[in-house]
C-alpha cells in the first residue's frame, strides 16, 4: 500500500531545524543596512526534523514507476538500465569537489575524461569534432541550428528556411524557430519515409538546412539519407540530424557516413545516464571539420603534454550554459561507453532492434501497425482496431499503469492517428517483454469484453485519472501559507 | 561481454524465430550495406566493472585542485550538503523516471516539483515559478526570451557589465538569431554596483529589458530597487540573475527589489560543484506573466474521487504542442537536481538557511577584515555578501602558485575584466575553517610583499 503524505510546508513545528549548522566565523558581521535585508525572514518556509524530510521524500519516491522498478517503453526516450556502479563512480570526490575554475593543471584527470568522451563520441558518429557543453537535447539542437546559421552567414547569407519532416519532434521546429528560421514541413511517403524527391521538391537556396531523425520517429531507418543529403548539399544547406534514436545504429550506421554535417547526441538515452524525473541530461553536438570553428568556447585543446580550455576561437558561436556542460552526466556517460566499448555498445543497438521487433511481431495481429517499413529500435501501433469499442489510445496506456508498466510514448509522432510509440530498449530480458506483451493483448481482449474497465483505468494506482482541464483553467502552481484568520 | 543484456543464445533464437528471421543482421537490411560495413570498424573491448572503477578513480586522483584548500566562487560555490539530500538523488524511483507524462504513477516527482516551485517562488519573492530551467546562465537568456513576448515591439537589452560573464556570453548566443535584438552593456561604478547614471542614459522607449546580477559577479548586493524603479519609468522589465541563491536567506528578494523575472542558479542549495555541472536554473516571475514563461510548468488538482494530485499543465505555450510557436524548445526541466535543491531547502529550512547565511556572511567579514589588517586591500566595495574582491599584485600568478601548494586563493578577474588587473574574487563560507582562513591570508599578504620577480 502506498502511504500518504502531505505537503512539505504542510508539516513540522516552528522553531525546528533538519540540520544543525556549523557555528563557524568571528565574531558579529557588521550587519546588513536595513534596506539590503530580507523583507519576510523566509516566512513560509519549512521547519521540520531531518527523519521527517527523509520520510517526506521516501514515501514520495514510492508513488513513481521508473525505468528501474517497471519496464517503462517510453518511445524516442530510451528509458533503458542505468548503471549503478556510474553513480558510485560520478561521486568519487576528485569529480564531485572539483571546481570549474580551477587551473587546469590541477584538473587533468577531468580534463581527459572530456577529450576521451569527445574521441568516442566522433568515433560512433563519424564525426569530426564534438563540443560537450549543452545541457539537453533541446539545448545541443539550438546550439546545432546556431551552428548552421553562422555557417551560412559566414558564407554571406544566414538564408530563411528549415526543412522538417512531418514526423518530427516537436523541438525541431521550436529549435528552429529560436534561430529566427521559417519551418518547411516536408511530407514523408507511404513507407513513412523521407524522400529525395520530396526533398527536391522544396529544396532552394533559401534553405538553411533539413532537421532530419534518423532512424525517424516511427522508428524506421531513412533508406535514401545519403541521396536526401545529397539534394540539399548540391544547393548549399546543411542535413542537420536529431541524435535522439541513436540507440538503434551505434556500430550499424554512422552520421558521418550518411551525409550528415551536424547533429546532437542524447547522452541520457543512448549512453544510459539516469533521465532524474526530466534531467539533468547532456546534448553535446558533433560536428563535420568545416563546422568546427563555429562550435562554442571554451574549446578542449592539446597544448604539449596537458589538455587545456582555450577561448581563442573568433568564429565560435559564444556559449550556451554556464562553464563546460553538464559535467557528473559525462563522467556517467563516459563511464558507460568505456564499460561496453566500441562491441559492446553495437551490440546493445542489435539487442535493442531485436527487442522491438520481437514487440512488434507480437503486436500487430491485434493492434494496427500504420506503416509496414521494417522497424528499428521501437515500434509505433496504433489504437485503430480498438475504436470499434470505444476504446483510445490513451485508455490503453493508463490500463497499462495497472498491470505494472509504464506507458508507451502516445500520440507522437503526430503523423499516425492515436499512435503507441513503443520502444523496449535492450536492456528488458525475454521474460519482462512477454509480460509486457500479454499486458498489451489482454488490454486489447479487455477492450472487447468489458471497455470500462479500460476506459476508467487506472484502478491500482495512488491517484486516479486526474483533472488536467481544471489545472490548467485555474492553475495552483505553489502552496501558499494558509490566510491569517481576520482580526 | 560486458554489456547490460540479459539476452541468451536461446532468447535470441526464440525471439529471432518469433519475428521470423534469421538472424539480427537481417533486422537492418533497411540500412544501406556500405553504412553497415563503414560503421563496423570499432569492435574495441569493454571493462569489467573492477576495471572500469580503477580506471575512473585513477583519473579522479588526478584531480587534486579538488582536494585544495579553495576559495573559489565566481558562479559555482562549495557548501557542505546534509548526506540525507544524496541519500534521496539515489533512490532509483526519482533517479530513473522521466518526465512525468503519466501523473498517476509519477506523483512523487509531480509533488516535489510542485514543492519545487514554491521554494523557487518564496525564494526569489514573486508569485510563481516554473519546473527549473538548465543552469541560471541558459535561464537568464529564457528570461530575456519570456520579456520580448511580453513587450514584443521593444528591442534594446541592457546587461549590466557586472552580470556574470557567461551569463551574458549565453544571452547573446541565444539571442543572435533573432531580429534586431541590441544588447548593451551598463557599466559598473566603483563600489562595483550597477552605474545608475549610465543606466538612466542608456534607458529609452526601445528598451525591452535591464539585466542585473544580485549579488553581481564582484559578489556586491546591487542597486536593484534604484535600477528597477529606473526600468519601470521607461516601461522596461527587470531581470534579475543570482548565482549564489544563499544570499537571498539574509537579503532583500529580487522581487520585493521590484524584479520582473528572477532567476538563479541552484548549485549552491545542495548540490555538489562537480566541474560546473549539472547545475539547475530557478525562474520565477509575477502571476499576470504565467503564461509566457518557458518550461514545464506543475499544478494542483483532483481525481475523479476528489483527491489531490498534481499534473504538467498550461502545455498549450510548449514546444510539443505549439512546435515551431512554443514559448521555449525546451522540453523537459532539470528534475533530479531540482529535487536535491527542493530537499536541502527542506531540512535546512526557515531557520537553518538564515543561520547558514549568517555564517557565511559572518566568515567573509572575518577573512576580508584579517586580510585588510595585513595591508591586502578591497576593491569594489559595495555591500557583499559571502564574496568579495581585493587588490593583489600578480594575482594570475598567485593563483597558480597557491593552487600547487594547495590553497587556491580565488579568482583572478582579469582573465574576465581586463580593466581588473591585479585583483582576486575571494568566496568564504561554512566550509572555511579558522586554519584555512589562515593560509588564505599568509598567502595574500605574501603576495603583497613579494616583487613581482617571483613569480612561478
Amino acid at each position: 500500500m502506498l502511504l500518504d503524505e502531505p505537503l512539505i510546508f504542510e508539516r513540522g513545528s516552528a522553531g525546528r531545524m533538519g540540520w544543525a549548522v556549523p557555528e563557524r566565523g568571528e565574531g558579529p558581521a557588521e550587519a546588513l543596512p536595513p534596506e539590503l535585508r530580507r523583507e519576510d525572514d523566509l516566512a513560509g518556509f519549512p521547519e521540520v526534523g531531518e527523519l521527517e524530510v527523509l520520510r517526506h521524500f521516501l514515501r514520495l519516491s514510492q508513488w513513481n514507476y521508473s525505468a528501474a522498478t517497471t519496464m517503462y517503453p517510453l518511445g524516442s526516450c530510451t528509458m533503458k538500465y542505468n548503471p549503478v556502479v556510474n553513480e558510485a563512480l560520478v561521486r568519487l570526490p576528485g569529480f564531485a569537489h572539483l571546481h570549474p575554475l580551477a587551473p587546469e593543471a590541477l584538473a587533468q584527470g577531468a580534463l581527459e575524461l572530456l577529450a576521451a568522451l569527445e574521441a568516442g563520441l566522433c568515433a560512433v558518429s563519424g564525426l569530426d569534432a564534438v563540443c560537450l557543453q549543452p545541457a539537453a537535447g533541446a539545448q545541443g539542437e539550438l546550439l546545432g541550428m546556431q551552428i548552421v546559421r553562422a555557417h551560412h552567414v559566414a558564407h554571406g547569407n544566414a538564408r530563411r528556411r528549415v526543412l522538417i519532416p512531418s514526423s518530427a519532434h516537436g523541438t525541431n521546429p521550436a529549435s528552429a524557430a529560436l534561430c529566427g528560421y521559417a519551418v518547411t514541413e516536408v511530407p514523408i511517403d507511404a513507407r513513412g519515409l523521407l524522400t529525395a524527391e520530396a526533398i527536391a521538391r522544396v529544396m532552394d537556396e533559401s534553405v538553411a538546412a533539413l532537421m532530419v531523425t534518423n532512424p525517424n520517429t516511427l522508428g524506421l531507418f531513412e533508406e535514401e539519407i545519403e541521396a536526401v543529403a545529397a539534394v540539399v548539399h548540391g544547393k548549399g544547406g546543411l542535413v542537420y540530424m536529431d541524435g535522439a534514436n541513436m540507440n538503434a545504429i551505434m556500430g550499424v550506421a554512422r552520421a558521418g557516413d550518411m551525409g550528415v554535417d551536424v547533429m546532437q547526441f542524447n547522452l541520457h538515452k543512448t549512453f544510459s545516464t539516469p533521465h532524474g524525473g526530466g534531467g539533468p541530461g547532456a546534448g553535446p553536438v558533433g560536428v563535420r571539420s568545416l563546422l568546427a570553428e563555429y562550435l562554442p568556447i571554451p574549446r578542449l585543446v592539446r597544448r604539449g603534454q596537458e589538455l587545456v580550455w582555450s577561448e581563442d576561437a573568433p568564429k565560435s558561436v559564444g556559449r550556451v550554459r554556464s562553464f563546460y556542460g553538464n559535467f557528473g552526466v559525462l563522467v556517467r556517460a563516459y563511464a558507460y561507453m568505456t564499460r561496453l566499448g566500441g562491441a559492446g555498445l553495437a551490440e546493445a543497438s542489435r539487442l535493442a532492434v531485436l527487442n522491438a521487433n520481437y514487440i512488434r511481431a507480437r503486436l500487430e495481429p491485434v493492434y494496427h501497425r500504420p506503416y509496414d517499413t521494417p522497424s528499428l529500435h521501437e515500434c509505433v501501433l496504433s489504437d485503430r482496431h480498438l475504436q470499434a469499442h470505444d476504446v483510445h489510445t490513451l485508455d490503453v496506456a493508463k490500463r497499462l499503469l495497472d498491470y505494472g508498466f509504464y506507458a508507451p510514448t502516445i500520440y507522437f509522432p503526430l503523423v499516425v492517428k492515436g499512435a503507441l510509440m513503443i520502444e523496449p530498449t535492450e536492456t528488458e530480458s525475454r521474460e519482462t517483454l512477454d509480460e509486457f506483451i500479454d499486458a498489451m493483448l489482454r488490454i486489447a481482449e479487455e477492450a472487447r469484453t468489458t471497455p470500462a474497465l479500460v476506459r476508467d483505468a487506472p484502478h491500482k494506482t495512488r491517484v486516479a485519472r486526474l483533472d488536467e482541464t481544471r489545472a490548467a483553467r485555474r492553475p495552483v502552481l505553489r502552496w501558499r501559507p494558509p490566510a491569517k484568520p481576520a482580526d | 561481454m560486458s554489456g547490460y543484456s540479459p539476452h541468451t543464445p536461446a532468447d535470441v533464437a526464440a525471439m529471432l524465430a518469433a519475428i521470423g528471421v534469421d538472424s539480427i543482421d537481417d533486422l537492418f537490411r533497411q540500412v544501406p550495406a556500405r553504412l553497415r560495413e563503414r560503421a563496423a570498424q570499432d569492435r574495441s573491448p569493454g571493462m569489467t566493472e573492477p576495471e572500469l572503477r580503477a580506471h575512473l578513480e585513477g583519473l579522479a586522483s588526478r584531480n587534486t585542485a579538488a582536494g585544495a584548500t579553495s576559495f573559489l566562487g565566481a558562479g559555482a560555490y562549495a557548501h557542505w550538503v546534509p548526506t540525507v539530500v544524496d541519500q534521496i538523488l539515489l533512490r532509483s524511483e526519482f533517479a530513473t523516471a522521466y518526465t512525468p507524462y503519466q501523473p498517476e504513477v509519477s506523483q512523487g516527482t509531480l509533488q516535489a516539483i510542485f514543492e519545487f516551485q514554491t521554494f523557487s517562488a518564496m525564494l526569489l519573492g514573486l508569485d510563481v515559478a516554473n519546473a527549473s530551467m538548465y543552469d541560471g546562465a541558459s535561464a537568464a537568456a529564457e528570461a530575456v526570451l519570456m520579456a520580448r513576448r511580453l513587450l514584443p515591439g521593444r528591442r534594446t537589452v541592457l546587461v549590466a557589465r557586472s552580470l556574470h560573464p557567461q551569463y551574458r556570453e549565453t544571452l547573446a548566443t541565444y539571442t543572435r538569431g533573432l531580429d534586431g535584438i541590441d544588447i548593451r552593456e551598463v557599466p559598473f561604478a566603483a563600489d562595483g554596483r550597477i552605474d545608475l547614471t549610465a543606466l538612466r542614459a542608456g534607458l529609452g522607449a526601445d528598451t525591452l529589458c535591464v539585466v542585473l546580477g544580485y549579488p553581481n559577479v564582484f559578489g556586491v548586493i546591487d542597486d536593484v530597487p534604484g535600477a528597477a524603479a529606473l526600468a519601470r519609468e521607461a516601461g522596461a522589465l527587470t531581470i534579475t540573475a543570482t548565482s549564489e541563491p544563499l544570499a537571498l536567506a539574509l537579503v532583500r528578494s529580487p522581487g520585493s527589489c521590484g524584479a520582473d523575472i528572477a532567476v538563479a542558479e541552484g548549485q549552491s542549495l545542495g548540490l555538489p560543484i562537480a566541474y560546473g555541472g549539472p547545475g539547475v536554473g530557478l525562474l520565477a516571475t509575477r502571476e499576470q506573466h504565467l503564461r509566457s514563461m518557458p518550461g514545464r510548468i506543475v499544478g494542483e488538482t483532483v481525481d475523479g474521487q476528489g483527491r489531490r494530485g498534481f499534473v504538467l499543465t498550461l502545455a498549450t505555450r510548449e514546444q510539443h504542442i505549439r512546435r515551431e510557436r512554443a514559448t521555449s524548445n525546451i522540453c523537459t526541466n532539470q528534475g533530479l537536481c531540482a529535487l536535491a535543491v527542493t530537499v536541502y531547502l527542506s531540512l535546512l529550512g526557515r531557520n537553518g538557511l538564515r543561520r547558514l547565511a549568517e555564517v557565511n556572511r559572518r566568515g567573509a567579514c572575518g577573512a576580508l577584515a584579517r586580510l585588510e589588517a595585513r595591508g591586502v586591500a578591497r576593491v569594489l566595495g559595495g555591500p557583499f555578501f559571502n564574496e568579495f574582491v581585493v587588490r593583489v599584485p600578480d594575482a594570475g600568478a598567485r593563483f597558480e602558485l597557491g593552487a600547487g601548494r594547495g590553497v587556491v586563493p580565488g579568482f583572478p578577474l582579469e582573465r574576465w575584466y581586463p580593466e581588473l588587473p591585479d585583483t582576486l574574487l575571494v568566496c568564504v563560507t561554512e566550509t572555511h575553517g579558522e586554519a584555512e582562513i589562515e593560509r588564505l591570508t599568509d598567502l595574500l599578504s605574501e603576495a603583497r610583499r613579494q616583487p613581482r620577480s617571483m613569480q612561478g
